[in-house]
Parts: structure tokens; C-alpha cells; sequence
């Protein structure tokens, strides 16, 4: 590597001296798939490494097709913007059927109209920008997903391949 | 005048930065990126962006809820 070449990448963060990052993807639901992808996206256009380790919940945002939900259940804080308002979404109206589903909908409506990415938008840009997606293959055994189910690029890996990324990494994450 | 322009008004984060992010590779080194955001939380992220890509922000300004960055390609 010249001398100015090396200068480059040094700049741009890439090569050997570049920072890494790994994250941990435990969870699937709209919601919970934003903050993993947003961080690992705009870490690689930041020069990071970064190795996504997708298990349990978080495995299917690895599926070719994608039909997030978000649900009121377990999710206290939850408050949607509506009429000029806040609304809350007690525990109890996941039990009314549809109550979920148009909640789901109404989060995407809104997603669309502040110019958020949606989470295939950011998936894309992560296999774009080399992000290194690593399917726990574990979770594919425990809830019978091939890999032929899965986005193309994406490496299948146990708990020993993740260690290998995190011992190098500069930052973890479990999300 | 800038060698490339990127509009990314009406983009919520981290869109701005990802688009900028590859606007930036055809922009040849030395050169000039102009980004316009009406994210108001791209003033401190494209800030941050520069200060760790080793890129230059050569001017910023802000016209009614336009921000305008003028980034220099030196990353």
C-alpha cells in the first residue's frame, strides 16, 4: 500500500486501523428493529466495521419479506400521535383484536410521512455498505428457518463466530 | 459552486447522512458536497460525521428550515 493510499484509508476509516463495531439483535418487532439498523448503517457510512449477530426475535428481520408489527403489549411508554395529542396504549387493548395491527399501520402511515427509512430501506443500505449480517444458526434449528428463507450475502454463525467480532470490536451492542 | 448537489430535504435521520455518505464517493477528492436537510438534528450530526470521516465542513448556513452544508471531500 502507497503512502498515499494508505493516508486515504487511514482518513476514511477503513483497512486494518478502521473502528468495528457488533451488535446483538435480540428483538423483531417494528419498533425494535430500528435502533440495531440505524446504528449499524450510519456506523459503516462512518468508516466503522460493524458485524450484526441476528438471534432469537431479532433472526426474522433477516427474511426476504418483511411484515413488521408493533405491539401496546409489554411496551408501557407506548403513546401514539393522534388529533393533536398524545394517546396511550394501555397493556390491555393488545387483547382487542386488530387493536395491534392497526397500531402497526398507523406507525408505518407515520414513518412514510416524516421521511423516516423504513426498516427494508435500511436493511439494503446495510448490505450495501458491508455490513457483515450473521444469522445465528441456532435460532434457524430452534424455529426452522433455512437459509434459503434469508436476504442473499448473509453468513450463518454460532455464539463462537460473534465472540471472534466482539473481542476485536471498539464498541458492543446488545439490542 | 459545489461539484455536486444532494437534496435531502424531507428526510428524517439517518437518511441524510447515508445519502451524503455515498454522494461524498462522486465527489472527487478535493471536491465539493453541498447537502441540503430540513432535519434540524443533521446540524449537529453532519458536525459530528466530518469531525469522524476526516471530511471538511467548509460552510453552513440555514434559510427559513433549509439547512445548507457545504462539505469538502478530504476524507
Amino acid at each position: 500500500m502507497d503512502a498515499q493510499t494508505a493516508k486515504d484509508s487511514a482518513a476514511a476509516g477503513s483497512g486494518e486501523n478502521a473502528k468495528s463495531m457488533s451488535i446483538i439483535v435480540t428483538k423483531g418487532s417494528l419498533d425494535w428493529a430500528y435502533p440495531p439498523f440505524i446504528l449499524a448503517t450510519t456506523a459503516a457510512a462512518m468508516g466503522v466495521d460493524v458485524t450484526m449477530f441476528f438471534t432469537f426475535y431479532g433472526l426474522p428481520l433477516l427474511l426476504k419479506k418483511l411484515d413488521l408489527q408493533v405491539t401496546a403489549l409489554g411496551n408501557t411508554a407506548m403513546k401514539m400521535p393522534m388529533m393533536g395529542m398524545h394517546m396511550g396504549m394501555p397493556n390491555f387493548m393488545s387483547m382487542i383484536p386488530g387493536v395491534d395491527a392497526g397500531a402497526s399501520v398507523m406507525m408505518k402511515n407515520l414513518i412514510k410521512k416524516k421521511g423516516v427509512a423504513s426498516i427494508e430501506e435500511l436493511r439494503e443500505a446495510a448490505v450495501e455498505s458491508d455490513v457483515n449480517l450473521i444469522a445465528c444458526q441456532m435460532t434457524m434449528d430452534l424455529f426452522e428457518y433455512k437459509i434459503e428463507d434469508m436476504i442473499p450475502g448473509i453468513a450463518v454463525g454460532g455464539a463462537a463466530t460473534y465472540m471472534e467480532n466482539a473481542l476485536k470490536a471498539d464498541i458492543n451492542l446488545f439490542i | 459552486m459545489a461539484d455536486k448537489v444532494l437534496d435531502a430535504k424531507g428526510l428524517n435521520c439517518p437518511l441524510p447522512i447515508l445519502k451524503t455518505k455515498k454522494a461524498l464517493k462522486e465527489v472527487p477528492s478535493g471536491g465539493t458536497l453541498e447537502v441540503l436537510s430540513t432535519d434540524p438534528g443533521s446540524v449537529a450530526d453532519f458536525a459530528a460525521f466530518c469531525r469522524t470521516t476526516g471530511n471538511q465542513m467548509v460552510e453552513e448556513t440555514q434559510d427559513g428550515g433549509v439547512y445548507r452544508f457545504v462539505i469538502k471531500h478530504t476524507g
